[in-house]
């Protein structure tokens, strides 16, 4: 049996006695007899370092490691730089708590002021919050935070993430708040059906950008149609698109939020994930989640702290607007991590890699007879194509190692990132080819 | 420190992509970005002594003594580590065909069988990232329930005083009304007050047991029928898990769901706030409500996040559960519960418990007489502890104890450093009778003093001013 109990059985019997207690069954004198389980849990046997070792590596080995993924919706497959995967695992930083003691977790806490502040430039906001559990969720506190008295209906586009609407649709479930989902049109929202919907019971509108589909919404347009009837405008974003796209801010967005996971996360089957949420200074008390500020100790020196506290659960309680009581600490000390080490340059350069990839397997697989752009709209890295036999193809790719794009909706959800090479995307055409002849 | 944006200096750059092996594309006319976001420009040298050099200002459970009460913080097995690194569980994706990941799956089922056995439940889903997240994923459980019988009336949840303040921030997002119940001076559920609340209006209970002062409440299966009776269910708190797995099962004590903090009682690594995994567990009568992702699992399901979880976190909380098995479950349980009551024996005689019984996994330590006596409070004592290298204990939680600071040593503490950690103990108690003055200016041996909190509030600065 595997234990991480140090003390040896002597020094139990030596703390039982400097308690006054001779069985350790006696520790548990207060819980009514019959509720103390009494047989052994019906589990294995604990298992050695090296049994546990063996037994994790032969599940893992169960699951195939394609050497390349051209599959998106939600989870990317960026290139992680090496010290990207080894500063988090130092165990100072792994293996602390929330830093509610600031003179021992300033390490902790400037990591996320640095981390709030690289987030607030990549969206062109005035702050961000420590993050949230992930894009998802991101959303949902996005949206009811832009809720008041008046204004509770939330608006969401029909091209964001499935499990990002089903993820807001069960929040505005718990708050008793209505949603309603703005129809797409051709693989964009329709900003008509958008502006039939609002009125001014409308908290917020939220659009993914790029959307699902992977296609650029008209964002600026759809923004205006929103502020026009007085409510909010959330944007969802890809970090890695916006080293290189026009900011949410310039966009007209109150509030960013999305998946920070592009920033140095492995895909790793959904999760640990981030969320991100960024906004302007004037809807800053509004914002969930933990924020870190920066101060002064009684000396002049630069301090950071959790601050804005009176927002949060701890304080508040059932007045708080969300129960959220941590972040995602380590997932943005990666982001942040990612962010250094990729530069602006190299983050633009992921970014350009990917797109151009991108553009280069839709032309070569649109070229194929069969085969078509189901939105003939632009795009950024992921494109959505008409193709017959896409669960062969699907089967006839995983054979040579490589994970096709997601079948979706009768149709192949590609999406091509800066790890993709020439020569496998050429593979993928001549295979795709081949099973289509 | 000085700021990351403070070392970048223009040019610097680390090599991590090759050159592009296909013809560039341009962005769409007016989507382009206009000035360059701000980030820092570093080589590799730079970015690894920066981080160093934060790291040198972190404090981790495995570095050192972390008596956080309620937070357990337990060692946090490098095994564990080793397990969610490997590859074929770190690069495959969620949406990959499940003939692809049929070890994934595997680690989910195990795990799942594995904390159902321990907790006395038939379902759980793994989809909550945080404890509050389960919170709020098990009321949901309640509230689906209550609607798929038209039961519109119950609109009520029940919350003793002495709950995490997650605990009615949670009822409030799920649409209910609070209902605030006062403890009994030991902080146990005041029946008759539960009596006067319950009606046709309640929805259900929420509670951890042990409570938050670490005092197991002998009447819970009085308390779980009571709600019951009145046509509520009852929610499980398992925060405070550490002190009965392998011994009582929250099954057994009469709730519906509860939700696991694999990142306490699982060893999964706390990473300075996040990720944890707050896994749900629910009776069978509940499973068909449990959350599935749209697009990874099953639509027409609610979901509380995208795809089915922190699943690496799972991985860890898998190894940490093979490797204790059987019989070490209870074992590290017992511990816990024999080192908490240790550890309060060593302090008797100096600081004040709260409660002089036998205590479960934490115990509370009542300053309020101290501080009267000396001016020297909870929290003077606290700050004063960092000085000797400990990470001071929760302080001024929970509510109904006053000057509080409550303290859970977990099963992975050695004697040796219990009687070290009474010592010091023993030692600023006797100092803050001479030395006020002192402790009131603690820590003196860290990079910076007490932080100047109200003016963070006041003028928030939440980011670097490049200007």
């Amino acid at each position: 049996m595997g234990s991480y109990v140090p003390s040896t059985e002597e020094q139990r019997r030596e703390m039982l006695k400097a308690i006054g207690l001779t069985d350790y069954r006696e520790l548990y004198r207060d819980v009514p007899e019959n509720m103390i389980l009494n047989r052994p849990l019906d589990l294995p046997e604990g298992k050695s370092e090296m049994e546990v070792r063996n037994a994790m590596a032969a599940l893992a080995a169960k699951n195939t490691v394609f050497s390349t993924v051209l599959r998106g919706a939600g989870a990317y497959d960026h290139y992680i730089p090496s010290i990207v995967k080894y500063i988090p695992a130092k165990e100072e930083f792994l293996t602390a708590y929330t830093p509610y003691q600031a003179e021992i977790s300033q390490g902790v806490l400037q990591s996320i002021f640095e981390y709030q502040t690289m987030i607030a430039e990549l969206t062109g906001m005035d702050a961000s919050n420590a993050s949230v559990y992930d894009g998802a969720t991101a959303a949902a506190e996005a949206a009811a935070m832009c809720r008041d008295r008046k204004r509770r209906v939330t608006l969401i586009s029909a091209t964001a993430h499935p499990d990002v609407i089903n993820t807001v649709r069960t929040y505005c479930y718990g708050t008793n708040d209505e949603l309603v989902v703005v129809p797409a049109k051709d693989g964009k929202t329709d900003a008509e059906a958008l502006k039939a919907l609002l009125n001014d019971g409308v908290a917020s509108f939220y659009v993914q950008q790029p959307n699902f589909y992977g296609v650029f919404e008209d964002a600026d347009a759809l923004g205006e149609i929103v502020h026009a009837a007085g409510a909010m405008f959330v944007m969802g974003c890809n970090p890695i698109a916006l080293a290189i796209m026009k900011t949410p801010r310039n966009s007209g967005a109150d509030v960013a939020v999305g998946e920070g996971q592009p920033l140095g996360m492995p895909i790793g089957f959904g999760g640990p994930y981030l969320g991100f949420m960024a906004t302007t200074m004037k809807n800053i008390r509004k914002l969930p989640g933990r924020i870190v500020g920066e101060t002064t100790d009684h000396d002049g020196n630069k301090a950071y702290v959790l601050s804005l506290q009176a927002r949060e659960q701890h304080i508040r309680r059932e007045k708080a607007s969300s129960n959220i009581c941590s972040n995602e600490a380590l997932c943005a000390l990666t982001a942040g991590l990612y962010m250094a080490t990729m530069g602006p340059d190299g983050m633009a350069e992921a970014a350009n890699q990917s797109m151009a990839k991108a553009h280069y397997l839709e032309k070569a697989l649109t070229a194929i007879p069969g085969v078509k752009l189901r939105y003939d709209h632009p795009f950024f890295h992921e494109f959505l194509l008409d193709m017959p036999k896409y669960k062969e193809i699907e089967l006839t790719l995983a054979a040579k190692g490589i994970l096709s794009g997601l079948p979706y909706e009768d149709g192949m959800l590609w999406c091509v990132t800066e790890k993709a090479s020439k020569a496998t995307l050429d593979l993928v055409v001549s295979v795709v080819k081949e099973v289509l002849a | 420190m000085k700021l990351i944006f403070e070392k970048s200096v223009k040019g610097r750059k680390c090599d991590i992509l090759p050159k592009c092996d296909v013809e560039a594309v341009a962005l769409p006319e007016g989507l382009a970005r206009e000035v360059a976001p701000r980030l820092p420009e570093m080589s590799e040298t730079d970015v690894s002594r920066h981080y160093t050099e934060l790291n040198k200002q972190v404090h981790g459970v495995n570095c050192g003594f972390y008596p956080l009460g309620s937070c357990t913080m337990k060692y946090n097995p490098r095994i564990d580590e080793e397990a969610a690194a490997m590859e074929g569980f770190t690069n495959i994706h969620p949406l990959a065909p499940k003939s692809s990941v049929r070890g994934a799956l595997e680690v989910l089922d195990t795990l799942r069988a594995d904390l159902c056995e321990i907790t006395g439940m038939d379902g759980m889903t793994f989809q909550p990232a945080a404890g509050a997240h389960g919170e709020f994923t098990g009321v949901l459980l309640i509230k689906q329930y209550h609607d798929s019988h038209n039961d519109t009336k119950r609109t009520k949840i029940i919350v003793p005083d002495s709950a995490h303040g997650t605990n009615p921030a949670t009822a409030a997002m799920c649409g209910y009304q609070v209902v605030n119940i006062p403890s009994t001076p030991d902080g146990c559920v005041d029946l008759n007050a539960l009596r006067a609340v319950l009606g046709e209006d309640t929805a259900g209970l929420m509670l951890t047991n042990p409570n938050t002062v670490g005092i197991f409440d002998e009447n819970i299966l009085e308390i779980t029928k009571l709600v019951h009776e009145a046509g509520g269910l009852c929610y499980y708190d398992g925060a405070n898990t550490n002190a009965i797995m392998g011994v009582v099962r929250p099954g057994d004590m009469g709730f519906d769901c509860i939700h696991l903090n694999l990142h306490k009682t699982f060893a999964t690594p706390h990473g300075g706030g996040g990720p944890g995994a707050g896994a749900v567990g629910c009776k069978e009568f509940l499973k068909p409500f449990l959350p599935h992702s749209a697009l990874m699992e099953k639509p027409g399901r609610l979901q509380v996040r995208g795809f089915m979880g922190n699943f690496l976190v799972c991985v860890r909380a898998l190894a940490y559960v093979m490797t204790l098995g059987r019989e070490g479950i209870p074992e590290a349980a017992t511990n816990a519960v024999l080192n908490a009551n240790y550890l309060m024996q060593k302090i008797k005689g100096t600081f004040t418990p709260a409660f002089d019984r036998i205590c479960m996994h934490e115990f509370v330590l009542d300053l309020s007489g101290y501080e009267k006596e000396t001016g020297v409070s909870a929290l003077d004592v606290a700050k004063s502890l960092i000085d000797y290298g400990m990470h001071p204990p929760t302080m001024y939680f929970p509510l109904i104890v006053h000057e509080a600071l409550m303290l859970e040593p977990t099963e992975t503490e050695s004697i040796e450093t219990l009687d070290w950690a009474a010592d010091v103990f023993r030692k600023l108690y006797a100092l803050g009778k001479t030395d006020p003055e002192f402790m009131h200016n603690a820590p003196h041996h860290t990079p910076i003093g007490r932080p100047d909190e109200v003016k963070a509030a006041r003028s928030p600065i939440v980011r670097y001013d490049f200007a």
